[in-house]
């Protein structure tokens, strides 16, 4: 099969083999990826979409083999974003073959999209994860028997350690060019189902798919939407003929008809496992379930689930201020003596202090929490904090996944950010990201703690915190209910216990990290340069009197602030040092009052995602999104703001 | 006996029977406000009907027939309330006393009727689910902006997923919901007929976990309150 005639998309080019990695999530399709592929790998965004899928080379016996590692899915249905990416990608025929990463401590659940890949008229070759996980479970299986069944080759192996997987990439290597043409005996339907799906095989035979008929004809009975009206443009009876069958089907087992797909797939898929896996139920309570029922408890799993956050929370403020302030140091040492004129000016206030900036959050901040949510997600805690949460999280109108962000959030709003990709729905991800900007990192917590609660006391600076959740929850409550669509409940995988691997956490940790470096802290240095240019030119002191409408004359602040809300842009803990500097004093209460104070720090809390966040958000979000949260948080602040100054002043 | 009272009755064992123990009839008694001595009689004469097995100094268990009206009762009187509360702007208590009245007149066909009109409603103010028809629809949504097309009604006697303790297990018979949500659920292998077991659900209302086909499962409380099943001792 020719995999380069699609123009536009990247071609294997000058690989012997391209081989697309599919499987559920929690298989160990990143560790088989990582095991096989070296250094040389990218990650990379599909246009448009959020979601990753990982690229890279390896080379097997003298063979390049380019690996792509699609998201985990559990369905070739186009619903969810996963499940398009990959049925996409299978789809526009670029891989040579699959490699289906299964569980075998889960078998059947696994098969199920075993079988749907099975059909899709590329070569399948599945290797059988975890068998040692699953011998301890008291799960045997019988893979040659399983590779009869399937009609493809199955490899046992234990992809964190390494074993069967280069027989894995033998196997491939074997298959390729050779798709399965016939359809075992042991992969038929019921009859009533095989019948319609014959009858509308038949019929579509003659549309010339790029898909075998088939294939389509079992993802049309199952409701598949987005098939069925590309296909309607090739043939205007299908839709019809979809729907006779379906109600058919539907009146005969009482059933909607993709559920009457999904069962048949399943008792087929169970016949299967049971005749493959041999089960020795263990006595008593397995070490699994006794982990369970203290970390989803309803008391210790709380208790123990706020002392890892807050613990992971007080780690990421001390490295992330320390290592920042290392950097610092680092760099201000360097610092030529005499910075005069305006080139040096220039490059240094605008690049050099943009560079060490970025590369505080990026090393300070974000490489930790990275280093840490990849322990979190490879141990398996993460869908339980999700399970916890999922209730606290409505008050905000979410479901629990969106907790894991906007804990985080309090660190760094930057990996709260991209943390938001692991909501599924696009609304309920854009909901979560807006909030997540909102909560006060640890930048803003310095802010207020540095000028509220050094000189107004713990009182007021707890306050400011307590209008900002009422805030996040008014805003969440309104967002739910005006935007389109509604939040549906999870329904998630709770993956037992795994001990994290420290290879795949430190590359998964890069991996993240290595976006942040090549986009954002461009952006960072490129924002910082524009504002010194601003600075050189003296057009701060005419943007400070531009902005004295709104700073001294709603918000009741002295002038000067609008410098620091320009540069607060920037970073900022900036603020606080900048304040002692652009007022003329270190004595604050000298230059501001009490109310002013609170007004300052309130308004700096909300008024903007600092830049690094708003990269983030453009890239994740997109950057009309970004904008749009940006000039909604820039309203919202001076709006709070001005409310809070006409309310407090004459009460302090 | 009048048809209300004998309604009366198995809806007040429905809402006294815990795990399928009998209730006894002095909680009976003390529950609908009447003297032990009738309560006795009353139960008898259900007794004969079919509707509850009754064992002098026991007490008394609902039969399948007899459960299967009861939850039907409580489905109309939790529609009406909805009905009361959220279009007519009644106060709870009055539109709980009011639907205690007119369950016994409304017909199933009206109540699926009322279900439709009000956009398939979950719960009803209390925050209690309400148990499901016996159409036969594809789902909610289907049901909603299609309306029925066959007035077919199923022998389901399913109760939601979130009325069994924990660590009992069951047997799924449908997914009430929208077509996203019931195409999801079976993917994750929750099809018609699995058996499932309840692991764990959180404080609040929050989330259930199950175990099922050998994975652990959370689910958001709406979605499982869409899912019906029949308990068992299916192993799992």
């Amino acid at each position: 099969m020719s995999h380069c005639e699609q123009g536009g998309t990247p071609c294997a080019g000058d690989h012997d083999l391209v081989v697309a990695l599919v499987g559920n999530a929690n298989t160990g399709k990143s560790a088989l990826f990582n095991q096989l592929t070296g250094l040389e790998q990218t990650i990379g965004n599909w246009p448009g979409k959020t979601v990753e899928r990982a690229e890279g080379t390896l080379l097997h016996h003298g063979k390049r083999i380019r690996l792509v590692d699609l998201p985990g899915t559990y369905s070739l249905l186009s619903r969810s974003e996963e499940e398009l990416v990959t049925r996409e990608y299978l789809l526009s025929g670029q891989a040579d073959v699959i490699v289906n990463v299964v569980d075998a401590t889960a078998l059947e659940r696994n098969l199920f999209l075993t079988v749907q890949l099975l059909g899709i008229g590329i070569p399948v070759v599945v290797g059988l994860n975890l068998v040692d996980a699953a011998l301890r479970k008291g799960i045997s299986v019988d893979e040659r028997r399983l590779e009869q069944l399937l009609g493809a080759p199955v490899i046992r192996m234990v992809a964190v350690r390494g074993t069967g997987v280069h027989e894995l990439v033998d196997a491939a290597l074997s298959v390729k060019g050779k798709p399965r043409l016939r359809t075992p005996a042991s992969m038929r339907y019921g009859p009533e189902i095989e019948k319609r799906i014959d009858k509308l095989a038949s019929l579509l035979s003659e549309a010339r798919l790029k898909v075998p008929p088939r294939w389509a004809a079992i993802k049309l009975l199952e409701g598949d939407t987005r098939l069925e009206k590309e296909l309607a443009r090739l043939d205007r009876r299908i839709p019809d003929a979809v729907k006779i069958l379906s109600e058919e089907c539907a009146s005969i087992h009482k059933e909607p008809c993709s559920t009457v797909v999904a069962s048949e797939r399943y008792s087929l898929v169970g016949r299967i496992a049971g005749e493959v896996q041999q089960v020795i139920p263990r006595r008593g309570r397995r070490t699994a379930d006794r982990l369970d029922a203290i970390t989803l408890h309803p008391v210790w799993g709380y208790a123990l689930m706020l002392l890892v956050m807050l613990s992971i929370l007080t780690v990421i403020s001390l490295t992330g201020a320390w290592v920042a302030q290392a950097i610092e140091r680092a760099f201000e040492s360097a610092k030529p003596p005499q910075l005069e004129g305006f080139w040096p000016l220039l490059l240094w206030n605008g690049g050099a202090v943009g560079l060490y900036a970025s590369l505080g959050v990026a090393l300070g901040f974000l490489l930790p929490f990275y280093l840490i949510l990849s322990v979190l997600e490879n141990s398996g805690y993460l869908p339980r904090i999700a399970f916890l949460m999922d209730r606290p999280c409505h008050a905000v109108g979410l479901h629990g996944k969106a907790s894991v962000p906007l804990i985080t959030a309090f660190g760094c709003n930057v990996p709260a950010c991209v943390g938001c990709r692991i909501i599924e729905t696009k609304r309920d991800r854009l909901i979560a990201t807006f909030l997540s900007t909102l909560i006060p990192c640890s930048a803003r917590t310095a802010v207020i703690l540095g000028i509220v609660g050094t000189y107004m006391g713990p009182v007021w600076a707890v306050s400011l915190y307590l209008i900002d959740f009422f805030i996040i929850i008014a805003l969440g409550r309104t967002l739910n209910r005006f935007m389109k669509g509604a939040s549906v409940g999870i329904i998630m995988e709770i993956p037992p216990f795994r001990t994290p691997v420290p290879n795949l956490v430190l590359r998964q940790a890069w991996a993240r990290l290595r976006p942040f470096l090549a986009t954002a802290v461009p952006l960072i240095i490129a924002g910082s340069l524009a504002i010194e240019l601003l600075r050189q030119g003296h057009a701060l002191d005419e943007l400070m009197t531009a902005m004295s409408p709104l700073t001294v004359w709603w918000l009741g602040l002295p002038a000067f602030t609008g410098v620091l809300f320009i540069l607060g842009i920037l970073r900022k803990e900036a603020a606080v040092v900048l304040l002692a500097g652009v007022a003329g004093t270190v004595n604050i209460p000298s230059v501001m009052s009490p109310v002013q104070m609170f007004v300052f720090c309130l308004v700096m809390m909300l008024y903007i995602p600092c830049i690094a966040t708003i990269t983030a958000l453009g890239r994740e979000t997109g950057w009309r999104n970004a904008a749009a949260i940006t000039l909604a948080e820039i309203g919202l602040a001076v709006l709070v703001g001005g409310i809070a100054f006409r309310l407090l002043a004459p009460l302090l | 006996m009048p048809k209300e009272e004998s309604e009366e009755y198995l809806e007040a064992m429905l809402d006294l029977s815990r795990d399928g123990e009998p209730v006894k009839t002095t909680e009976l008694a003390r529950r609908l406000g009447v003297a032990p001595p009738s309560v006795t009689e009353a139960v008898q004469r259900l007794s004969r009907e079919g509707m509850v097995a009754y064992r002098p100094y026991r007490g008394v268990t609902l039969s399948e027939k007899g459960r299967a009206a009861a939850r039907r009762l409580k489905r109309k009187h939790r529609l009406l309330e909805v009905f009361l509360t959220r279009v007519l702007r009644m106060n709870r208590q009055s539109a709980h006393d009011e639907a205690c009245r007119l369950e016994h007149a409304l017909s199933d066909e009206a109540g699926d009727a009322l279900c439709r009109s009000l956009r398939g409603p979950r719960s009803c103010p209390d925050g209690d689910a309400i148990p499901p028809c016996r159409l036969y629809v594809d789902s909610c949504a289907t049901c909603i902006h299609e309306g029925v097309s066959t007035g077919k009604r199923t022998e389901n006697e399913a109760q939601p997923l979130t009325s069994l303790p924990e660590n009992a297990t069951a047997k799924v018979v449908f997914v009430h919901g929208g077509k996203g949500v019931v195409k999801r659920l079976c993917e994750m292998g929750l099809t018609p007929g699995t058996p499932v077991r309840l692991l764990r659900a959180a404080p609040m209302k929050g989330p259930i976990e199950v175990r099922v086909r050998g994975c652990d499962l959370a689910l958001g409380r709406g979605i499982a309150d869409k899912i019906f099943v029949e308990p068992g001792d299916a192993h799992t």
